[in-house]
């Protein structure tokens, strides 16, 4: 086990150093200018260029690439172009804030999406399925910032309910878990669970239906066995897929998501991400999709190793 | 009625529940403000986020030594003394101007303004060799003074300063430069990353505290220089959101009181609701810089005229709500520089098709043309159904054009690339909106033959030795309303010979809620806070 466990970290460099070099590439062949966060837009062409070579953007792009590896494996991200801070002190708080927000979205989606998609494995055809699969594809298919604008539009706009933006006074600075704060919560939470609802739905209907038609659970049925214990058993025959499925749902969620954290104001690292497209912050989106991709190889891990806890059938080692 | 009781009684269930929480409580005297920009601008005197972060992080934290005259909303602002009371030019060398400092005036760090602090301010910009230069101010604010090649101190209340050639617009230039405390800076050792965090200049409002990406928190100066401008309001609350139903909605919902550029289709609900839209002239333009490379269909003048003959710009402006000035020539009417040109900018498409047939088209054989657009950008206003609105006009007349879009950030660097590199893909013109609050940002960088890219950003290689000798005059004229008279007749010929697509200029429109008193919205990309008191 330690030695898988080792080995799976030690897969992290190079998937790190191949996500790092995606995103390079994406960024330098993409149009646009690094520099263009540092110079007024009405700057000549000259200025520009003597300053990229102040910023050393003129160097070749292998070099470039080398120095950027050689300091982050040193845990320096180095200074975004745009604001001249620290890098890596920026994807923290953006990715802190960014957690506050998905692990309730996550919790919120994952236990309606289990509870759903129990309940329209168990009836399968029935109206309970129907009803259930119905509002699973209504998660999956509306634009989630669609949903964010007119959940905005509903109870911030019309009713004056819940606020429509941000992290609440003194921004996330400030957060805390009260109500002052928790409500800024509720709208991007709801938007953001919607689409992990849907999939975690769908995914649970079709292990349990697909379970519930094995052999053992008429096995277990001609031996008398209750409901509840009947179901204890599916369940557990259910968790590793669905374990792996939360897994990647959570790493979606923790990545960010661009849009409804635009759409909220809400200082994550989806809003951070997009700030740095806009502006071509290279260090910052290097820097930024570095931390998350390394958020998804962690998860895995941990999914991994809790498919075993739950399933002795599967071996890692 | 059914409905509106059913509106109420859910709003108080809601409101039950939520204990009426959304309307969180706040000190009175707040004004917050949601910007366009995605991020706090720069906060150590050179702000970055162009017009916007000068507005908002420049004149309010600091003041330059030129400011502009920003109390009223009926006339075009014009320069007024800033930290300096005065400026001349040497009578017998038109590169040395002398600017007299006013006295008494102190950072909010309680260190004294003097001309010491000028001289540093200026190395801080233009001398790589001086500890305290900053490579980010700089690349924002070397620029705005490209031919300052000297400074220095006279006597405590004088300081020179030197240009490469004559530059009668120095004044215009200066009013970028932004003054940052020198003891402040020598304070939080030395260092410009800890000033951005705990700033000092002399302007009316003092940063309290920020945070990246999410707000800035202005208070109240209450010994600045200027009694006339010193705050009404104890605070100001800046929040970058760069998406504009977000903003749309934190107004409705009440979490800011002020929102930069609305949602346009927003406005007539936005009116309908309360909130005040407040709109002005300012000087902005809306325009497609045409290509003059060789082989350009708009080296001929009658296709030009004919293009500009044919935007039907009442009809744009209906399409926009009535946010937009229709173009009657490069800077809008009522600006000191319009002047009496005799082509007149109307809806004639007759006259148009006429100019085009003198020209060998018709709508047979139309005239092609391939125009880079933006989807989005600062100050583009709605691109994508304007420049439709153009497109067919422009069809009807015989003019077919077909449509490249970029994004903003690309379109910048096209801009800047100028028409004859790669970048530009051969494209006859690119639809580029324009800051026009100075003469060179109006008039010298799009037309003076030497700054032609990379050296400048005359993106289309314009050039006419007629307009060159005009601009240069102007350069030279150091008396203002001798400047203005060359001037008119620079935009004169800029309308008369169409040297671009003038279509429209922005209202800069903003929404606040009904509370916000005392606003005077002056015809500037920069405003004045001071005056504002909230309800």
């Amino acid at each position: 086990m330690l030695t898988y466990l080792l080995r799976r970290i030690l897969y992290a460099v190079p998937i790190g150093i191949g996500v790092s070099l995606v995103v390079f590439s994406l960024v330098h062949l993409a149009p646009g200018d690094p520099l263009s966060a540092v110079v007024p837009a009405d700057a000549p062409a000259s200025v520009v260029e003597q300053l990229r070579h102040t910023y050393g953007y003129d160097r070749p792009l292998p070099v470039q690439f080398y120095l950027w590896v050689k300091r982050a494996a040193s845990g320096d991200l180095g200074r975004s172009v745009a604001t001249g801070q620290d890098v890596a002190q920026q994807v923290m708080v953006a990715v802190g804030n960014t957690i506050t927000l998905a692990v309730p979205a996550a919790l919120l989606g994952f236990t309606a999406g289990i509870l759903l998609g129990g309940v329209a494995g168990y009836n399968q055809g029935r109206w309970a399925d129907k009803i259930a699969t119905g509002i699973a594809t209504i998660g999956i298919s509306v634009p989630h910032y669609w949903l964010g604008m007119v959940l905005v539009i509903v109870f911030s706009v019309e009713l004056n309910a819940l606020p429509a933006m941000g992290m609440g006074e003194g921004g996330s600075g400030a957060w805390s878990w009260d109500w002052a704060h928790v409500q800024h919560l509720i709208l991007p939470m709801v938007t953001l669970s919607a689409i992990p609802m849907g999939i975690v739905t769908r995914t649970v209907r079709a292990t349990v239906a697909e379970t519930l038609g094995q052999d053992f659970v008429e096995a277990l049925r001609a031996k008398g066995m209750g409901h509840g214990r009947i179901l204890l058993h599916v369940a557990k025959n259910v968790a590793p897929t669905v374990l792996a499925v939360l897994g990647l749902q959570l790493g979606y969620l923790l990545g960010g998501s661009i849009l409804i954290e635009t759409v909220f104001d809400w200082p994550g690292s989806g809003y951070l991400l997009n700030t740095a497209i806009f502006t071509r912050d290279i260090p910052v989106l290097q820097g930024t999709i570095l931390v998350l991709g390394m958020f998804f190889v962690a998860l895995n891990v941990i999914v991994d190793l809790l498919q075993t806890l739950v399933d002795p059938r599967i071996r890692r080692g | 009625m059914i409905n509106r009781h059913l509106r109420v009684l859910a709003c108080a269930a809601f409101g039950l529940a939520f204990g009426f929480a959304a309307g969180a409580a706040r000190a009175d005297g707040t004004l917050r403000i949601a910007m366009t920009a995605s991020d706090v601008p720069l906060t150590t005197g050179q702000t970055d986020n162009g017009g916007e972060g000068m507005r908002f992080m420049g004149y309010t934290v600091y003041d330059g030594l030129v400011n502009w005259d920003l109390s009223s909303a009926d006339k075009p602002s014009g320069l007024v003394p800033g930290l300096a009371t005065s400026w001349a030019v040497d009578p017998t060398d038109k590169t040395r101007w002398t600017f007299k400092l006013r006295q008494g005036v102190k950072f909010h760090d309680g260190s004294a303004f003097t001309a010491d602090s000028v001289v540093w301010n200026f190395a801080k910009l233009l001398d790589d060799k001086s500890p305290q230069f900053d490579p980010k101010q700089a690349a924002q604010g070397r620029t705005r003074i490209p031919t300052v090649v000297g400074w220095k101190k006279i006597d405590d209340a004088t300081i020179e300063v030197d240009t490469n050639a004559p530059d009668a617009f120095l004044p215009f230039e200066i009013s970028w430069i932004m003054m940052s405390s020198p003891a402040q800076w020598e304070k939080l050792d030395k260092s410009w990353d800890k000033f951005a965090q705990t700033p000092s200049g002399t302007g009316p409002w003092k940063l309290q505290s920020w945070t990246p990406r999410e707000r800035a928190e202005l208070v109240r100066n209450p010994d600045y220089w200027d009694a006339k401008r010193v705050p009404k309001l104890d605070k100001l609350v800046l929040i970058p959101m760069p998406e504009a139903a977000t903003r749309t909605a934190a107004l409705r919902a009440g979490q800011v009181d002020w929102v930069e550029a609305p949602a346009p289709d927003a406005v007539p609900s936005m009116k309908q609701a309360g909130f005040q839209i407040v709109t002005n002239a300012y000087p902005h333009n809306w325009t497609w810089h045409l290509s003059r490379v060789e082989g350009s269909p708009w080296n001929d003048i009658r296709v030009r005229k004919a293009a500009n003959l044919a935007i039907d710009r009442d009809g744009l402006k209906q399409l926009l709500g009535g946010l937009m000035i229709p173009a009657k020539g490069f800077v809008p009417p009522g600006s000191p520089w319009f002047g009496h040109p005799s082509f007149d900018l109307k809806y004639d498409p007759e006259q148009a098709k006429k100019l085009l047939a003198e020209a060998g088209y018709s709508k047979d054989k139309p005239v092609k043309v391939k125009i880079m657009i933006s989807a989005s950008g600062s100050g583009q206003m709605q691109p994508l159904p304007m420049n439709e609105f153009l497109q067919q006009n422009l069809a009807d007349v015989g003019i077919q054009v077909d449509f490249q879009v970029v994004d903003w950030n690309t379109l910048i660097n096209i801009w800047r690339s100028g028409a004859k590199s790669d970048q530009s893909q051969g494209a006859d013109g690119i639809n580029y909106t324009y800051f026009i609050q100075d003469p060179f940002t109006a008039f010298v960088r799009h037309a003076k033959s030497s700054l032609q890219p990379p050296k400048g950003t005359n993106w289309g290689f314009y050039a006419d030795p007629e307009m060159d000798k005009l601009l240069d005059q102007a350069l030279n004229a150091f008396d203002p309303d001798e400047q203005n008279r060359i001037l008119q007749k620079v935009h004169e010929k800029y309308v008369d010979d169409a040297l671009f697509l003038m279509v429209a200029h922005d209202v800069n429109p903003r929404a606040m809620s009904p509370k916000v008193k005392g606003f005077v919205q002056a015809q500037n990309w920069f405003q004045d806070f001071s005056g504002i008191t909230m309800q």
